[in-house]
C-alpha cells in the first residue's frame, strides 16, 4: 500500500515474465521503461516550470504574469512550445553542423541525467549508485563541455567569448561545490545518495549549515543565474554561448537551465533537507515524492527569489567571492567536520548534532570577524589620499625613475 | 556471446575508432572532442569492470578537467581548422615498424597472460569495493605512500603554480 509505482513495476514484471521472457530480458525492459518514465515526467514537469518561473517572476516584479491563455495562465508554455517547434531553424554561416547540434542535446541531457540518482521516496529512485555524488560532479564536468562546444560550433565570437566566461565561472566554483558536498558524505559515511537521505533522521542542514549554504551559494552560480549572470551581458557578450541557436534548438537551452534550476534544488533538498523524509513518508512512500517535490520547489523559488533580488556582481567580485572567501571557508569548514567527526560519540545522536552545529556557529562567527577586519583595511586604503596626477611632478617622477635605473 | 561481451566490443571498437580518430583528423578541435569520446568509452569498460568509482573519476578528472583544458588551449590558438599540411614526416616508416613491434611484442607476452582463461570473479554485494579502495589507499600495509608522495607532488606543483603566477610588484 501506498506505494503505486513498485505495484505497478511488479505487475509489469510478471506479466512479461508471463510471456515467457528470460529474466535478463526482463530486467532490461523494465530499466527502460524507468528511463522512459522518469525522464517524460521530469520534461512535461519542464513545461510546467516555464509558467512557474514567469508567474514568480511577476510576482516578484508586482505584475500578474501570464493569464490569459486558460485559467491563471496555465495554458501558456504550451503555447510557447508549440511557437519554438514552428519557428525557423538557423544553421549560421561557417558553423560546425554536427558539433553545433550536438551540445543543446547535451545541455539538456546532462540535467536528465542528474535524475538518475535522486531518490524520490523511500522505494522510489533510479539506482543507488555507491559513488552518487561524485557522478552529480562529473555530470557537471559534461554540461561544462556541451556549453563549450555550443559557443566553439557557433563561428560567432560573441558565443566564444560568453563559452569562455561561462566555463570559466563554472570551473571555478565546482571547487567549493565539491568540498561543500563532502561534508553530507562524512557525516552519512557514504556517497550514495538514497544512503545520505537514509542518514538523516535529523536534517543535515541543522547539523551543517555552512556546507548548505556554499553549496546555494555555488549552485546559483553554476546555473549562471543573478547575482552571477555574467554569462548573458546585452552590452558585452549579448545572449553568450547560445546566441547562434533558434527555435527548439535554444528552446532545448532554456529548458535544461530551467530544468537545472529545479534539479539543484532537488540535489540540496536531497543533500541537506531530508529528501523525501517528512511526516508519514517511511509507511506511505508515495507521500515522499510530494515532500521531495516541496522541498525541490521550495529551493527553486529561493533561487528566483535570490534572481530577482539582487543585482549583478563585478567579474572580478566573482571570482574574489570563490577563490578568497568561498574556497577556504569550505576547506576549513570540511576540515572541522572531518575532525569532530572522530571526536564526538556517534552513538548519542543528539551530542553529536550539537557539536558539529556549535562548530559550524564558531567557524561562521570567526569567518565574521575576519570579514569585518578585511573590510575595515579595504575602507581605510580606499579613504587615503591618493596622489593627484600633475604633469610637472610626474615627468620629474618619470625622469627621476629613468635616471635612477640606469645608474 | 553474453550480452556482456556484445556490450564490450561495441565499446572498445568505439573508443578505438575515437582513439583513431583524435590522430587522423585535421581539425584541432574535432580532434579534442574525439579524444573525449575515447576516454568516455574507457570510462564505460570502466564500468564493466565493476569500478563505479574508476569510471567517475576518469569522467570527473579526465573529461571535466583535462579536456576542458586542451579545448581552451586550442581555441585561444589561432588558425584552429586551417592547417593543410601534411599529416605524417619522412620517419612514418620507422614509427610504423616501432608500433608494429610494440604491438606485436605486447600481443605475444598477454597471449600468454593466464587472465583471459579466468572467469570475472563475482563481487558479493555486501562488500564495498569503495570502501575497501578507501581504506587501502590510506593503509599503511597497501598504498599509503604512493598516496602520500602523489598529494606532496600536487602541492608542489601548487606552490610552482602560485610562484608563477606571483605579483611580485604588490609584495
Amino acid at each position: 500500500m501506498g506505494d503505486p509505482v513498485t505495484l505497478i513495476g511488479k505487475w509489469l514484471e510478471n506479466l512479461f515474465f508471463g510471456w515467457g521472457l528470460s529474466a535478463g530480458l526482463v530486467s532490461l525492459i523494465m530499466a527502460v521503461v524507468g528511463v522512459v518514465v522518469i525522464a517524460s515526467v521530469v520534461l512535461v514537469l519542464d513545461i510546467f516550470l516555464v509558467w512557474v518561473e514567469r508567474k514568480i517572476v511577476a510576482r516578484f516584479q508586482d505584475r500578474l504574469g501570464p493569464n490569459r491563455l486558460g485559467p491563471f495562465g496555465l495554458v501558456q508554455p504550451i503555447a510557447d512550445v508549440i511557437k519554438l517547434l514552428i519557428k525557423e531553424d538557423i544553421l549560421p554561416k561557417g558553423a560546425d553542423r554536427f558539433v553545433y547540434n550536438l551540445a543543446p542535446i547535451l545541455a539538456l541531457a546532462t540535467v536528465l541525467l542528474l535524475w538518475a540518482v535522486l531518490p524520490l521516496s523511500s522505494t522510489i529512485y533510479g539506482t543507488n549508485l555507491n559513488v552518487g555524488v561524485l557522478y552529480i560532479v562529473a555530470v557537471g564536468a559534461i554540461s561544462t563541455l556541451g556549453i563549450i562546444m555550443a559557443g566553439w560550433a557557433s563561428n560567432n565570437k560573441y558565443a566564444l567569448l560568453g563559452a569562455f566566461r561561462t566555463v570559466a565561472q563554472m570551473v571555478s566554483y565546482e571547487v567549493p561545490m565539491v568540498i561543500a558536498m563532502l561534508v553530507p558524505v562524512i557525516l552519512a559515511r557514504s556517497m550514495g545518495l538514497k544512503d545520505i537521505v537514509d542518514a538523516q533522521r535529523i536534517w543535515f542542514l541543522f547539523i551543517a549549515p555552512l556546507p548548505a549554504l556554499i553549496f546555494l551559494i555555488t549552485s546559483i552560480a553554476e546555473l549562471g543565474r543573478a547575482p552571477f549572470d555574467l554569462t548573458e551581458a546585452e552590452s558585452e557578450i549579448v545572449a553568450g554561448y547560445h546566441i547562434e541557436y533558434t527555435g527548439m534548438k535554444f528552446g532545448l537551452f532554456y529548458a535544461g537551465e530551467l530544468l537545472h534550476a529545479l534539479t539543484v534544488g532537488g540535489i540540496i533538498s536531497t543533500l541537506f533537507l531530508g529528501g523525501w523524509r517528512g511526516p508519514g513518508a517511511e509507511t506511505y512512500p508515495i507521500l515522499g515524492v510530494f515532500y521531495f517535490f516541496i522541498k525541490a520547489f521550495f529551493l527553486y523559488w529561493v533561487i528566483m527569489w535570490v534572481k530577482y533580488s539582487l543585482p549583478r556582481i563585478r567579474i572580478d567580485h566573482m571570482l574574489n567571492l570563490n577563490w578568497k572567501f568561498l574556497t577556504p571557508l569550505s576547506l576549513a569548514i570540511l576540515i572541522v567536520t572531518a575532525i569532530l567527526d572522530k571526536i564526538l560519540p556517534r552513538s548519542s545522536e543528539a551530542i553529536y548534532a550539537l557539536g558539529m552545529l556549535a562548530a559550524n556557529v564558531v567557524v561562521g562567527w570567526i569567518t565574521l570577524q575576519l570579514l569585518r577586519l578585511n573590510v575595515r583595511s579595504e575602507r581605510k586604503r580606499v579613504a587615503e589620499p591618493k596622489p593627484v596626477a600633475q604633469p610637472e611632478t610626474s615627468v620629474a617622477a618619470v625622469t627621476s625613475q629613468t635616471s635612477s635605473s640606469s645608474s | 556471446m553474453t550480452a556482456l561481451q556484445v556490450i564490450f566490443l561495441i565499446t572498445a571498437v568505439g573508443t578505438l575508432g575515437s582513439a583513431l580518430m583524435v590522430v587522423i583528423t585535421r581539425n584541432l578541435v574535432h580532434a579534442a572532442l574525439w579524444l573525449v569520446a575515447a576516454l568516455f568509452g574507457v570510462a564505460v569498460i570502466f564500468v564493466q569492470l565493476n569500478a563505479g568509482f574508476l569510471a567517475i573519476a576518469q569522467v570527473v578528472i579526465y573529461i571535466g578537467a583535462i579536456a576542458i583544458l586542451m579545448i581552451f588551449a586550442i581555441m585561444l590558438t589561432r588558425r584552429v581548422a586551417q592547417d593543410a599540411g601534411p599529416q605524417t614526416n619522412p620517419n612514418w616508416a620507422w614509427a610504423f615498424l616501432v608500433a608494429a613491434v610494440l604491438f606485436g611484442g605486447l600481443t605475444w607476452l598477454l597471449s600468454a597472460w593466464s587472465g583471459f582463461s579466468t572467469p570475472m570473479p563475482e563481487i558479493s554485494s555486501r562488500a564495498d569495493p569503495l570502501r575497501q579502495l578507501g581504506q587501502a589507499l590510506v593503509s599503511p600495509n597497501a598504498y599509503v605512500l604512493p598516496f602520500e608522495v602523489a598529494s606532496v607532488l600536487l602541492v608542489t606543483a601548487l606552490i610552482g603554480a602560485i610562484m608563477i603566477a606571483w605579483d611580485r610588484k604588490s609584495g
